[in-house]
């Protein structure tokens, strides 16, 4: 029998998994080469969606960044708006109102809940539970309907603004969260009961794509994927920003760092978000929603009609990009797939003269190999839906 | 003489007509329609005949229509042969397999004795095993012979998955051909007229395994590997379209309907119904004269017998949209390390119970 397998003639099969194929949600091609249905080398080719953005910034006004930032990690834009907000401010030295901080985190973790939501019912989806998946759709679809009562989109934002925000929230929004949330638990325990103690869902699960702590580290893996991996690093903890030390919420973290602590991170943090939103609006005090400099933030239309000063600002600012101080700046933020980190340098010109976005699902992308080599084909599926690459983000 | 041959003939006119012209089409809007009601959602109800979209029944209609005028495409290096072919294959059997089930009893009509099985063979469950594995051919050889890595891939798994299942299922039964003492569909269907004596209640744990591998051997989900579309793209009919795709489809949902008549058959009674006897119904229709209430009598038991089959694939829609699909090597595990043990002790544990009675 050994005699037979050393002379039977076998081959390796190289095969294209992407760019356009059903598990890669984005443009992403994988290069496997399989020894029957077991991985022996995986290459990830990303690049699919590189729009130049970081080379689309330096043409642009400092505001005009912001619908760009939309478009990286496209299921949690208002996180990446914060983030590029916070990181200007930084530079510009401005202390948003109290309000606006609050009103920052309360959309912020509505964008993370979609992006969670979408997240675990996507790998639910392509693991073969459809169910699943369109329970989590239908929950991530109000959560989209309250933002879009807030901006008035639903999918690309562009919220925030330097020094404040687009507009307040509307009224009635407290309760019509509140009836939101509700549903979404109802989703969420439903969607508890179909997939977190199914047999054939964790074994799919389980065991597959570890990742132990210190090579977590060491690839840069950041958000849910590190803290499925057991260590506790999250922004909103680390280096808090906005109002989040005034918030209590706790950041799950897993034992093993296999796929099924990922989805269990993940269900949890979409507990924890709402817990966040639900405390953030009952504190929500009142007050400007904006920064008094109207150097950087537009004042209201009704100064800019009937006064020379803030006309003149107006003008300024719009034809010009306000003028931010030179220096560099780094700034990151919890996004739902880890540290958004955004490196600004300012010449002192109306435009940033570098805008670097640290994304945090490439470093997670490029573990891919390390984390399904030597595993099967059907591996590639949970491991990639529980890394979440974006490739709006991975790519730029 | 000429008259076995109308009956053979419109009893072979009933099956197709039933599987074909009702069971086929229909079941891809329940498919729809079911897993709509599931998921919160609406399901099918767009297409329409001047503004009538009868809840979305044309659907059927405007695939098939679809799919016949799309381009019958055979790629470059196929076997063309082979890819022709293996639709066919995997097409035929389930609807052959279908003659040796019977979906009604036997009935003395106008002195004429009325066997309602298209052939009432003596190894009937032999003869729905050889053809059930002969459909396996056609899957090996759609996803061998269309030259495609993900096809080759879908045709393997299927090959495996087909080996492992049709040892357990065929085991799994054997519990109750001991019970019945025969291999003829009509007559153990025949043996189930008291409630209590379902196969179901027989052979629970061979009901279970046999319903395992009934799905696993229909390759519907969770057991759908071979066409796991986010793994390998459409499995084994990656590269088939047109009307051999729609064969394919076909294929897998006569399956289910044939594979449901012989659960039906083995384990929930046949055409029997639950707590009301034959006499019974046949006194209750007696009003209509001896021969009009047998000929009621037997379309009772056919309804029956059709509402059973109807409950069972609904069952395995059920099943399908609740559950995530297995890992190869888990499938593997189930059948050869879980189900293949478990249907031996029920052979043990029947065969000391038959011989202690």
């Amino acid at each position: 029998m050994s005699d037979l397998a050393k002379n039977l003639h076998t081959e390796h099969m190289v095969i294209n998994m992407g760019p356009s194929h059903p598990v890669t949600h984005g443009t992403v091609k994988f290069l496997v080469t399989l020894d029957g249905e077991t991985i022996v080398d995986f290459d990830v080719e990303i690049g699919y969606l590189h729009r130049g953005f970081e080379k689309m910034c330096e043409n642009s006004t400092w505001e005009q960044v912001f619908p760009y930032t939309d478009r990286l990690n496209y299921l949690s834009p208002i996180i990446n708006n914060v983030g590029y907000a916070l990181a200007v401010e930084k530079l510009i030295g401005i202390d948003t109102p109290e309000r606006c901080k609050y009103v920052r985190v309360i959309v912020s973790e509505l964008s993370r809940l979609a992006d969670h939501l979408t997240n675990v019912a996507a790998s639910g989806l392509e693991l073969g539970a459809f169910t699943a998946f369109l329970y989590f759709v239908e929950a991530r679809d109000l959560i989209w309907d309250l933002l879009e009562s807030v901006c008035g989109a639903r999918l690309t934002s562009n919220y925030v603004r330097i020094g404040g925000l687009k507009n307040d929230l509307p009224d009635g929004f407290k309760e019509q969260t509140k009836e939101v949330f509700k549903r979404c638990r109802e989703l969420w325990i439903d969607v508890d009961k179909l997939l977190t103690k199914n047999r054939i869902f964790i074994d799919r699960l389980k065991d597959v794509g570890i990742m132990p702590p210190d090579e977590a580290i060491a690839w840069g893996f950041t958000g849910p994927c590190l803290r499925a991996s057991g260590v506790p690093y999250d922004v909103r903890k680390a280096q808090p920003y906005l109002v989040y030390d005034q918030i209590d919420f706790e950041i799950p973290i897993g034992e093993k760092g296999d796929n099924f602590d990922r989805y269990l991170v993940r269900m949890e943090e979409i507990n924890q978000s709402m817990r966040i939103v639900e405390q953030a609006l009952d504190k929500l005090p009142d007050g400007p929603i904006n920064v008094d400099m109207p150097e950087y933030r537009w004042q209201s239309k009704d100064d800019i009609y009937t006064k020379i000063e803030s006309l003149i600002f107006h003008f300024k600012t719009v034809t010009g990009g306000i003028r931010v101080p030179p220096g560099e700046v780094y700034f990151p933020v919890e996004g739902a797939n880890g540290e958004v980190g955004f490196y600004l340098v300012s010449d002192g010109s109306g435009k940033p003269y570098k805008c670097r976005v640290r994304p945090p699902c490439f470093p997670l992308t490029a573990a891919m190999p390390r984390m399904v080599k030597g595993a099967l084909i059907a591996d590639i599926v949970p491991t990639f839906d529980m890394i979440h690459m974006i490739g709006g983000e991975c790519d730029r | 003489m000429i008259a076995d041959l109308i009956e053979a003939i419109a009893k072979i006119l009933f099956v197709f007509g039933v599987n074909m012209g009702f069971f086929a089409p229909i079941l891809g809007w329940v498919e729809r329609k079911q897993s709509a009601v599931m998921q919160d959602r609406v399901g099918a109800n767009r297409a329409d005949i001047f503004g009538f979209t009868l809840i979305g029944l044309l659907h059927p209609l405007s695939d098939t229509i679809k799919l016949i005028t799309k381009e019958d495409f055979i790629p470059a290096g196929a076997n063309k042969l082979f890819h022709t072919l293996a639709p066919f294959i995997s097409l035929t059997p389930a609807m052959i397999t279908f003659a040796v089930v019977p979906f009604g009893g036997q009935y003395e009509i106008f002195g004429r004795r009325i066997n309602l099985v298209v052939a009432d063979l003596d190894v009937g469950i032999l003869f729905v095993f050889a053809f059930a594995s002969l459909a396996t051919y056609g899957t090996v050889l759609a996803g061998w012979s269309s030259n495609n890595n993900w096809s080759f891939l879908g045709g393997l798994r299927a090959a495996a998955q087909m080996l492992s299942y049709e040892v357990a299922m065929g085991l799994s039964i054997i519990g109750i051909i001991m019970v019945y003492g025969s291999l003829k569909l009509t007559e153990i269907g025949a043996m189930q007229t008291d409630f209590f004596k379902w196969g179901i209640f027989l052979q629970p744990i061979g009901f279970i395994l046999f319903l395992t591998c009934a799905i696993a051997e229909n390759k519907r989900a969770p057991f759908d590997i071979p066409e796991a579309e986010t793994e390998i793209v459409a499995g084994y009919f990656t590269e088939y379209s047109s009307m051999k795709f729609i064969m394919f489809w076909m294929g897998e949902f006569l399956e289910m309907v044939t594979i449901s008549g012989i659960i039906v058959t083995l384990f929930l009674g046949a055409w029997h119904l639950p707590f009301i006897s034959d006499e019974r119904l046949l006194s209750l229709f007696g009003f209509a004269g001896p021969n009009g209430s047998i000929i009621m009598l037997m379309m009772a038991n056919i309804a029956t017998f059709f509402g059973k089959i109807i409950f069972m694939i609904w069952f395995q829609m059920t099943i399908r949209w609740t559950l995530p699909r297995f890992r190869y090597d888990q499938i593997m595990k189930l059948g050869w390390k879980i189900m293949l043990p478990i249907s031996l002790i029920n052979i043990f544990i029947t065969g000391l119970v038959v011989l202690l009675k």
